[in-house]
């Protein structure tokens, strides 16, 4: 046990889980989930706020099994290295809303950071403008951490507030399997499916889970975190987490090219728009966001699996965010930006600041 | 002598900005940060080895580590 933690806290076990997530990502396309979205966790989030009718966009209603793997994944993980710890209490409101405006901002990029990184391996320029956009809010959220901003001190808390989000997603998971997709049917039981869109586009139900599973075992026991990657290099010029970071480029760029998948421009992208300004401004936001809650939208998800309460509020956060932004034209479409996206990405960008200035250790 | 640094519940990145701080601000020989998740265990330890402070203890304590390093002589 020892000699598989010494391996994923060095530089070598963290760079041969960014490669893993890479070729995982790439393949889960070639299986079926829509092009440049091998993996995203806001987009997925989002397709499962779909699938449960909280927002009503046909075209992204389906209850990944990716995410839930993700949560499982790192719960098995945390347990089996006896790193499970029940823990909450720093900021939860906080979080919640940085959820939800991270999910908004992502939206109007069509995109996580993890799908970032997919969009440039599978060719798609406007990826470059998110990236930038990503690195200059977790620049800004660097800012306010080295001058004092933070969250506060979570606790220890009883066993409960720890499995609750785990549990969710195996109650995610049974609902899943209760009530199947239904071939030409939008509706199966209580869920949503999507017959045509990104949220039609999955692979088989068990490898979409079984590849959740994996990543979420891998990325609990090396800590890969995509926005880390970031800010630690810009606070501190540490490359640790970077090395992951760059390793899924690489090995998604490596594999899509191998598969057929690489498809170099701006124009026409996959679930992409080339609105420049507002895929930079949107994951601007997002970057801030995630900056000011500690962890990309996956990192929160394997948190949660350790049992950080906290980064499920985040989760919820970003869930229900994911609704407000279909349900209020927030989120963009291969079309381009939605009719209130605009005022949406400025809102959020101006509550980010607030709470980046007021949320302050108080000596 | 040893500096302390509490960094127990605190979320990514503050133990290790904390830690840095403490180094830059002029740390004893030895360098005490009490922590309480393995992330921030491994974190820590690895920003305090690039600033060469060496771990010398790890020890399980309330619901988390004492992590004691000493500066290394170059």
């Amino acid at each position: 046990m020892e000699g598989i933690k010494a391996f994923f806290a060095s530089r070598r076990g963290i760079i041969a889980v960014g490669l893993a997530i890479g070729v995982i990502a790439a393949l889960l396309q070639k299986f079926g989930n829509p092009a440049n979205m091998g993996i995203c966790v806001a987009c997925f989030e989002r397709d499962m706020a779909g699938a449960l009718g909280l927002h009503r966009a046909e075209v992204v209603q389906y209850l990944r099994p990716e995410i839930i793997g993700f949560v499982l994944g790192s719960l098995v993980a945390a347990l089996a290295f006896k790193e499970f710890r029940p823990r909450g209490g720093s900021a939860p409101v906080v979080r919640f809303v940085l959820g939800a405006f991270a999910m908004i901002g992502a939206l109007v990029f069509l995109g996580c950071p993890w799908r970032a990184v997919l969009r440039l391996a599978g060719g798609d320029g406007n990826a470059l403008l998110g990236l930038a956009g990503l690195t200059t809010g977790i620049g800004v959220g660097a800012l306010f951490l080295k001058n004092g901003y933070t969250l506060g001190r979570a606790q220890k808390t009883s066993a409960a507030a720890g499995w609750l989000l785990p549990l969710i997603m195996v109650g995610f998971l049974v609902l899943l399997l209760a009530n199947p997709q239904v071939a030409e049917q939008a509706k199966s039981g209580v869920l949503f499916y999507s017959l045509k869109g990104p949220g039609a586009a999955h692979a088989p139900l068990f490898l979409s889970l079984a590849a959740g599973l994996l990543i979420g075992i891998l990325a609990q026991r090396s800590r890969f975190c995509t926005m880390g990657a970031i800010r630690d290099l810009l606070l501190f010029r540490h490359t640790h987490l970077l090395g992951g970071f760059l390793a899924l480029l690489v090995a998604a760029l490596i594999t899509n090219i191998a598969l057929g998948q690489f498809h170099w421009g701006f124009d026409k992208q996959p679930v992409a728009h080339s609105q420049h300004l507002w895929n930079f401004a949107g994951m601007a936001l997002a970057g801030l966001a995630f900056a000011l809650a500690g962890g990309c939208p996956g990192r929160q998800l394997f948190m949660a699996g350790e049992g950080d309460g906290d980064a499920a509020v985040f989760v919820f956060g970003m869930i229900v965010g994911a609704a407000f932004a279909h349900n209020f034209g927030l989120a963009s479409s291969p079309a381009g930006i939605g009719p209130n996206g605009m005022a949406a990405v400025l809102v959020g960008l101006a509550v980010c600041l607030f709470i980046g200035f007021t949320m302050r250790k108080t000596a | 002598m040893a500096t302390t640094v509490d960094a127990r519940g605190l979320s990514c990145p503050q133990p290790v900005l904390l830690t840095l701080e403490a180094i830059s601000a002029g740390a004893e020989e030895q360098l005490i940060v009490l922590v309480d998740t393995d992330t921030s265990r491994e974190n820590v330890t690895r920003a305090a080895s690039s600033r060469g402070y060496a771990s010398s203890n790890v020890q399980a304590e309330d619901d988390g580590f004492r992590l004691t390093f000493t500066k290394s002589r170059a």
